[in-house]
């Protein structure tokens, strides 16, 4: 009979007497949790469907575009430009995102695993808005690259050619910066109010685009006053307001939002809204962490 | 070391409930059951030993540190399994437990190693790449016991870890948090509202009520104290007990048991030897274990 060759033997318990990381690398863990829960990484087969059919149809867009440029010379969209006409994808991928990030945690009552551990109880909707806002900049910002490599080498100007289109770029890709600041927060804010996934993007959808009709209400408004400062009703228009001011001409010949000369108040008003709704996530997170 | 200290805890919710009157305890490492009624104020007493409340006034001391101002040192070094469902239903438990410990402060590859590590010691092996929904309530259980040991805490705090559980599972939560407390070297807070299963694995005994403490102590102490013999007869139950007061062991009757103080050894021989002289049937003798919560009936009509 042949000796057996390997014998499991239980070793029992081992303390753990390793590094302990500190509040960065906790931080860190949570925010590429956060990431790669947006895009359904590590997740089932049926979290991964809508963020990759939303990522397909950006990227197919933005090839489209390039291809569309490279071979009859006509520029469809602008870097900045792309951000809009991509808006009403973002907020239905926000609206699928966001719910996946924080309601489903509130649900399943797994907070209090994260909030006995030790990290700050802000730490945790921090990540969260971090990586959503980190999610969304890559879907806007990840196409525009696709149009930058069409672009840069079929112009044949040589590195001048690259050049000029990386300065185009630039202001495209903080542009897109301000989309995503602006859509995680808001929309991070309204799913976190509810566990019911189906609720909360719901809701995210309702705030932003049961907000349209007010501008369209206002914008034909008798006064020229209101018709100009019409657009910080609603978060999209608000972040086309602040483009339109800071960009110009980078959106296009034609102002999408007319603004007149307020640029600087939709700016404010885009910082305040983001400062507000962080706050108000970090209030909510308060109450629950105490639960 | 002391393991928890309090002094003067009080905590009062808004709207004026209190949960914590002037609790003031201090327990040894070791294992302790927390005992107390539902809404005695085990869970706030958990809150803030975590640092998750802050108490109203008094003080708290977890491990020698302050969890109102420590927080974060506290809870790195503190395990806790909560009372109610918090497992994410679509995660599979290595993914969850890895996370968490990540959360905790685990390297990567040392959170997946110990996460693995720690559902083998509470029994998942090849369940644990399933998602957690479809697991039984025995098996959650056991995973939200392996998440507050994935980053090898010093003090385990388990709200009711025998919730929901069928008396088979119960056994064996029990005997695996009584192994955790001896065999791992790591302290345990069992919190329960059934003394009988606490009592069984603890050697310090906390029992609180309404905010209160009842009692705190060593479970040897509470029990060695009342040990007692029970001797029956089938006849001369009277001549046995009018010998016994003679020898010197007090007698109490119960129905047609004869309950005699344990003191030590030799009262069992006292016994026999009294019982052999008056030449009686010997029914039976044993010991019976006063069970703690009798220690808890007769102080009750006291507090109340």
């Amino acid at each position: 009979m042949p000796e057996p060759t390997g014998v499991i033997h239980d070793i029992g318990y081992q303390r753990y007497t390793g590094p302990r990381l500190g509040r960065r690398a906790i931080f860190g863990a949570l925010y590429l949790h956060g990431l790669r829960t947006a895009f359904g990484l590590g997740r089932s087969a049926k979290a991964k469907i809508f963020p990759w059919l939303v990522v397909g149809i950006v990227t197919l867009v933005a090839a489209a575009a390039a291809a569309v440029r490279s071979q009859i010379g006509e520029v469809v969209m602008t870097y900045a430009q792309f951000a809009d006409n991509m808006s009403w994808l973002v907020i239905f991928f926000v609206a699928v995102v966001a719910p996946e990030l924080v309601s489903r945690d509130l649900r399943s009552g797994v907070l209090p695993l994260y909030f006995s551990r030790p990290l700050p109880r802000s730490d945790y909707p921090l990540a969260k808005l971090l990586a959503l806002a980190t999610a969304l900049w890559l879907l806007l910002g990840g196409p525009q690259l696709v149009m930058f490599l069409g672009a840069a080498f079929t112009s044949g100007a040589g590195m001048r050619g690259v050049w000029n289109e990386l300065l185009d770029l630039l202001p495209g890709l903080l542009y897109a910066g301000l989309w995503a600041a602006v859509f995680a927060s808001v929309g991070l804010l309204v799913a976190s109010s509810t566990g019911k996934r189906a609720f909360a993007a719901g809701g995210v959808v309702a705030v932003f685009l049961m907000t349209t009709p007010i501008v369209g209400v206002l914008s034909i408004m008798p006064s020229r006053a209101v018709n100009e400062l019409a657009f910080l009703a609603s978060p999209s228009t608000l972040v086309g307001g602040v483009g339109e001011w800071a960009l110009g001409d980078l959106l296009g010949p034609q102002a999408p939002v007319p603004i007149g000369g307020f640029g600087p108040v939709y700016a404010v008003a885009a910082v305040l809204l983001v400062a507000g709704c962080v706050a108000l996530l970090l209030l909510r997170y308060r109450k629950v962490a105490a639960r | 070391m002391t393991l928890i200290a309090t002094e003067s805890l009080t905590k009062t919710y808004g709207g004026g409930v209190t949960a914590l009157a002037d609790l003031t305890v201090a327990v040894e490492p070791g294992i302790i059951g927390l005992v107390g009624a539902n809404g005695a104020g085990k869970s706030t007493l958990i809150k803030i030993l975590l640092g998750l409340l802050a108490p109203t006034s008094g003080r708290a001391r977890v491990l020698g540190l302050d969890p109102t101002t420590d927080s974060a040192q506290v809870r790195a070094r503190v395990g806790y399994m909560p009372e109610h469902d918090a497992l994410p239903p679509d995660l599979s438990a290595a993914e969850l437990v890895t996370h968490l410990g990540r959360v905790s402060g685990l390297p990567r590859t040392v959170a997946r190693e110990r996460a693995s590590e720690a559902l083998r010691h509470v029994g998942l092996y090849e369940e644990r790449y399933r998602p957690v929904g479809g697991y039984s309530t025995g098996m959650k259980q056991r995973v939200k016991l392996a998440q507050a040991l994935v980053h090898d805490p010093d003090l385990l705090l388990l709200d009711e870890p025998t919730n929901g559980l069928d008396p088979a599972g119960r056994d064996a939560m029990l005997a695996l948090v009584h192994r955790i407390g001896t065999e791992f070297g790591i302290s345990v807070l069992v919190c329960s509202h059934l003394l009988g299963e606490v009592e069984r694995i603890c050697d310090t005994l906390v029992a609180i009520d309404g905010g209160r403490l009842l009692r705190a102590d060593h479970i040897s102490a509470m029990t060695s104290a009342t040990d007692v013999l029970a001797v029956e007869v089938s006849e001369g139950t009277e001549e046995l007990a009018a010998r016994l007061t003679v020898l010197d062991l007090p007698v109490r009757r119960d129905g047609r048991l004869l309950l005699v103080e344990l003191v030590d050894d030799a009262t069992y021989d006292l016994i026999l030897g009294a019982v052999a002289e008056l030449d009686l049937p010997l029914h039976r003798l044993d010991q019976r274990r006063h069970r703690v919560a009798e220690l808890f009936a007769t102080r009750e009509p006291s507090h109340a």
